[in-house]
């Protein structure tokens, strides 16, 4: 076994798909970039074909640790993300009990310390046990070991607005963010797929596309109002991003993210009532995928967020109503987005580093991440093989607890060959080294 | 017959004509001294029931009994399925007793769907959630074949024949019923044009998709029906806000004496039952000679019966 | 998926290559292979099936019914209190001519009616489910009755249980008889034909297939060997 965390010498990648050279790690820094370095101590990785970008970063993952410890574990979880190219995963709030205290997101902050594959940067529930009835100490959270920036009440909608505008104003203290689960309770009650063609058909209750697109509304104009940043989760219709767009466009504090799954996977596949393509948002048409598709490209949605969401095979092998929902991302979303984004030319590769990690970092406030890979900046970065032939997903074999991958059985194209965490190379041969 | 029958969809022209046929053959036991047949003798058929539905339940038991199979009635009260077994558990555990077929109904959509993934024996769905209650289609359309077709009353010089350019209106919660899914499925399969009328907030929102038109007059629909199909509409429906009053739906879309006379003279009236008597048909419409709904329960033993032989009386599938 | 092609239960001769196929099978069980409802390439061999010789014409068909329908008014004295089920298919124009030929020699009408056996059957399980033919008892019913089957080919005697039994349902009549245009041999069953057209000596794996007009196009009786696929 190599010294994992030692110098290295990658010899031969192409960094962020263009220019092929060799890159020294040393002391947790980047040392050098540049044709022909010598090996001297350090131990050689050949990464001819490789593709070299900035350590990813996840918005969005369901690590479910505290409480649902059968899903999926924080060692997991950050296992299955150091497969996947991260090195750095927000962790969201709706754990058991809920990270609504300095406490909790502490105690989750430490475990992703111990584990050692990512950074775990918790996210902080907005209100008291995701009630949405009142604020949770969110200035606790930020002052906490875990340095909180981040807070969402993710799986519920901060509804009320009068709460959500108090919460966006109250972050600016400390430059948080709210990130917002777009999802008007009233007109999604019981709602189980996206309402068009295949739910009416199916007779699953709808989920309609301006459930979500008028939460969006309503919180840009609340960002707008009070100056502060919001962004939102898991986008997923097209009308959400006309609406960003246009936020955008007034010069609003507005963010968004897109899921790998949102991004190639359409509400048809619900036919079967497999309720592994049961997700929240629901999966919608192929106008909505292309158009996601286009504003990740133009820009409009900043980012790729997996909304990673382990179950056990149990709370999927249900009937679609009373089944869970959610899907697993952090091992296959780089490649969907090869699939997706970079094999259609929608992006080329620096366009993946900026929007699956230099944005996502931003985001997050995520210091010594999503940072370029040259001379003196952090060691965290992926060696990608974008010419691996496409292999079937297969989640048996996935580090995550939980099987419920929506991609099983499909070809995707790619393979995260290696990841370094600060020069520590915590994925290596598309294995986890500790 | 296909190894399962959970959509109206899974049949063919063919194979829809083919279950009526047989069903017409079969009516004719009802009418013999010795009502059972051998046909199914040592053959188990589980009654699977997760929502109480006596009619449909004690249909599909009369049709398995006359057939002489076995039946085991599984109701979700008083089971273990109310100690949270999951249905998944229940299915292999009824397998393991020995069952051939399952009848399934279930509150969720696609829960047969989902058995039929588990199991190795047959699977009819009896009504799930708001998908798809296929006998009752077919029941229906025996019906109006029956009524509206040429031949006798067993519908017998009617093998073969379709319900081409038969006009059905389907009148009510459209959105919440199976009956409604499954009836235009199988009713513009076999040649139909059907009609729905209801409220807007009753009709599906991608209805534009479905094999048939849409209405919210029913007055303009009723002088062009030779069968007009009355669904049941439910008080809660209210209080989610789909209408604002009983009273207001019954006079925009019941159908009351008056609203009959305009019916064309040969036009039927059907209700899949249990009626809301005076809210979604008046009782002088469902005791009318023009109501089949008596004849709907008869013929559905009946239709069952075809159903429960074309899956299970051979070896294989023979739809 | 599906084979929806009707396929009634009478005893013998196929002329069809998905029924041969499942005659294969059965032939070693000594299940009679089913028939093939309608006729439509008469007496032509598909493709890949041996060669079949007539070994009755459509005179003898004709005469061997007019014997049959002697015998029956001999043995009934004089068709009072007769009724002639004809077993689907090929049983039931057989039946139709018999009676004609009786009501032309005695001028008594004798009610003819029609016997499904498919629900009956016994070996239901080795095949698809069949579409039923239609059952159609004369209005007088049976009851008292002397009821005559009447089937084109007698091989088995697995057909004629399960009419005995479908009848067994229908009433209670005073006797049962059977008639049959060809006796092939064979039986498993101990039953016996009343009336016989012909007796053909057959090897168990032969193929015997009759034609009518009324379902066929032509009357014939062909001899073949089975061709399995």
């Amino acid at each position: 076994m190599s010294d994992v965390t030692g110098e290295w010498l990658i010899k031969g990648a192409s960094i962020v798909g263009g220019e092929v050279a060799d890159i020294r790690l040393a002391g947790g820094m980047i040392a050098a970039v540049g044709p022909d370095l010598p090996a001297g101590a350090a131990q050689v990785l050949g990464a001819a074909g490789l593709v070299a970008l900035p350590g990813l970063v996840d918005l969005h993952a369901h690590l479910r640790e505290p409480g649902r410890e059968d899903a999926e574990t924080v060692e997991t979880g950050t296992r299955a993300a150091a497969l996947g190219g991260y090195t750095a995963v927000h962790a969201m709030a709706n754990t058991e009990p809920v990270a609504d205290t300095a406490g909790v997101v502490e105690q989750v902050w430490r475990l992703g310390q111990q584990a050692g594959h990512v950074d775990v940067r918790p996210v902080g529930a907005v209100t008291v046990g995701l009630g949405g009835k009142q604020l949770a100490e969110l200035g606790a959270m930020a002052d906490s070991a875990a340095r909180v920036r981040v807070f969402s009440d993710d799986g519920h909608c901060v509804a009320d607005p009068l709460l959500m505008r108090r919460a966006l104003e109250y972050v600016k203290a400390f430059d948080g963010v709210i990130a917002q689960h777009a999802q008007e309770p009233r007109l999604t009650e019981g709602a189980q797929l996206n309402e068009g063609e295949v739910a009416s058909r199916l007779g699953l209750a709808g989920w309609p596309a301006a459930a979500e697109e008028a939460i969006i509304a309503r919180d840009c104009l609340l960002a707008a109002h009070t100056g502060s940043a919001l962004h939102v989760c898991h986008v997923s219709t097209a009308g959400s991003v006309e609406i960003i767009r246009w936020a955008k466009s007034k010069g609003w504090r507005v963010t968004a993210e897109v899921t790998p799954h949102h991004l190639l996977l359409t509400d048809d596949l619900a036919e079967g009532y497999d309720p592994v393509f049961k997700v929240n948002p629901p999966l919608r048409a192929q106008a909505d995928v292309d158009a996601l598709r286009a504003a990740l490209a133009d820009g409009t949605i900043d980012c790729v967020a997996t909304d990673h969401a382990p179950h056990p095979v149990e709370a999927k092998e249900a009937e679609w109503a009373a089944a869970a929902m959610g899907m697993t991302g952090l091992e296959t979303a780089l490649r969907v987005v090869q699939l997706a984004m970079v094999e259609t030319g929608l992006l080329d590769w620096p366009g993946v580093a900026d929007r699956m990690s230099v944005r996502p970092a931003r985001i997050g406030r995520a210091a010594g991440h999503g940072q370029r890979i040259a001379e003196g900046g952090p060691a965290s970065l992926v060696l990608y093989d974008p010419a691996a032939p496409p292999e079937a997903v297969d989640p048996a074999t996935h580090a995550s607890k939980s099987r419920n991958s929506p991609f099983a059985g499909m070809a995707l194209p790619g393979r995260v060959v290696a990841t370094f965490l600060r020069g520590t190379a915590t994925v290596l041969d598309g294995k986890v080294t500790r | 017959m296909k190894r399962h029958l959970i959509s109206a969809a899974d049949l063919s022209r063919e194979e829809a004509v083919l279950v009526l046929d047989t069903a017409a053959e079969l009516a004719s036991v009802a009418g013999r001294p010795i009502r059972k047949l051998p046909t199914l003798r040592g053959r188990t058929v589980v009654n699977l029931f997760y929502e109480d539905s006596t009619r449909t339940r004690t249909s599909f038991e009369a049709a398995a009994k006359r057939l002489s199979a076995d039946v085991i009635n599984f109701s979700a009260k008083g089971s273990s399925v109310a100690k949270g077994e999951s249905l998944k558990d229940t299915a292999l555990t009824l397998e393991a007793m020995g069952s051939d077929a399952i009848v399934i109904r279930h509150g969720a959509s696609g829960a047969p769907h989902r058995l039929a993934g588990w199991v190795t024996g047959s699977v009819i769905n009896a009504g799930d959630g708001t998908h798809e209650h296929p006998t009752q289609a077919l029941l229906d359309a025996f019906t109006i074949r029956q009524r509206l077709g040429s031949g006798d009353q067993h519908g017998a010089d009617q093998r073969g024949t379709a319900l081409d350019g038969v006009r059905v209106t389907i009148v009510g919660d459209i959105l919440h019923s199976r009956v409604a899914r499954s009836n235009v499925l199988l009713l513009s399969t076999l040649g139909a044009e059907v009609a729905l009328v209801a409220p807007p907030t009753l009709i599906p929102h991608a209805v534009s998709s479905w094999p048939c038109k849409v209405s919210y007059d029913l007055d303009a629909e009723l002088g062009k029906s030779d069968v007009v199909m009355m669904l049941r509409v439910q008080h809660e429906r209210m209080t989610a806000a789909y209408f604002p009053s009983i009273r207001e739906y019954s006079r925009r879309y019941g159908l009351d004496a008056g609203r009959m006379a305009l019916l064309p003279e040969h036009a039927i009236v059907m209700h899949p039952g249990p009626m809301n008597r005076g809210v979604e048909i008046a009782a002088e419409v469902a005791d009318s000679p023009r109501s089949t709904i008596v004849a709907q329960v008869a013929n559905g033993v009946t239709v069952r019966m075809a159903v429960l032989y074309l899956m299970l009386g051979g070896a294989g599938e023979s739809l | 998926m599906c084979a929806m092609t009707p396929r009634p239960r009478h005893e013998q001769g196929t002329g069809n290559g998905t029924a041969q196929g499942q005659a294969a099978s059965g032939g070693s069980t000594g299940v009679a292979p089913p028939g093939q409802a309608s006729g439509g390439s008469t007496g032509v061999a598909p493709p890949g099936q041996a060669e079949r010789k007539a070994v009755l014409a459509a005179e003898e068909i004709r005469r061997a019914l007019s014997r049959i329908a002697h015998e029956i008014l001999e043995r009934t004295h004089g068709g009072d209190q007769v009724v002639l089920l004809g077993i689907p298919t090929r049983g039931v124009p057989l039946a139709r001519r018999l009676a004609a030929r009786i009501s032309s020699f005695e001028g008594a009408i004798v009610p003819v009616g029609s016997l499904d056996v498919t629900l009956h059957r016994d070996d239901l399980r080795l095949r698809p489910a069949r579409a039923l033919r239609r059952t159609e008892v004369p209005p007088d019913g049976i009851d008292g009755k002397t009821v005559v089957l009447v089937d084109d080919v007698l091989f088995s005697g697995r057909t004629i249980r399960a009419a005995l039994d479908a009848l067994n349902d229908l009433g209670r009549p005073r006797a049962v008889q059977l008639a049959v245009l060809v006796d092939r041999g064979h039986r498993e069953l101990p039953i016996r034909a009343d009336y016989v057209g012909k007796n053909l000596p057959t090897a168990h794996r032969e193929v015997v297939r009759v034609l009518l007009e009324e379902t066929d196009g032509e009357d014939s009786v062909l001899l073949g060997e089975q061709v399995a696929e």
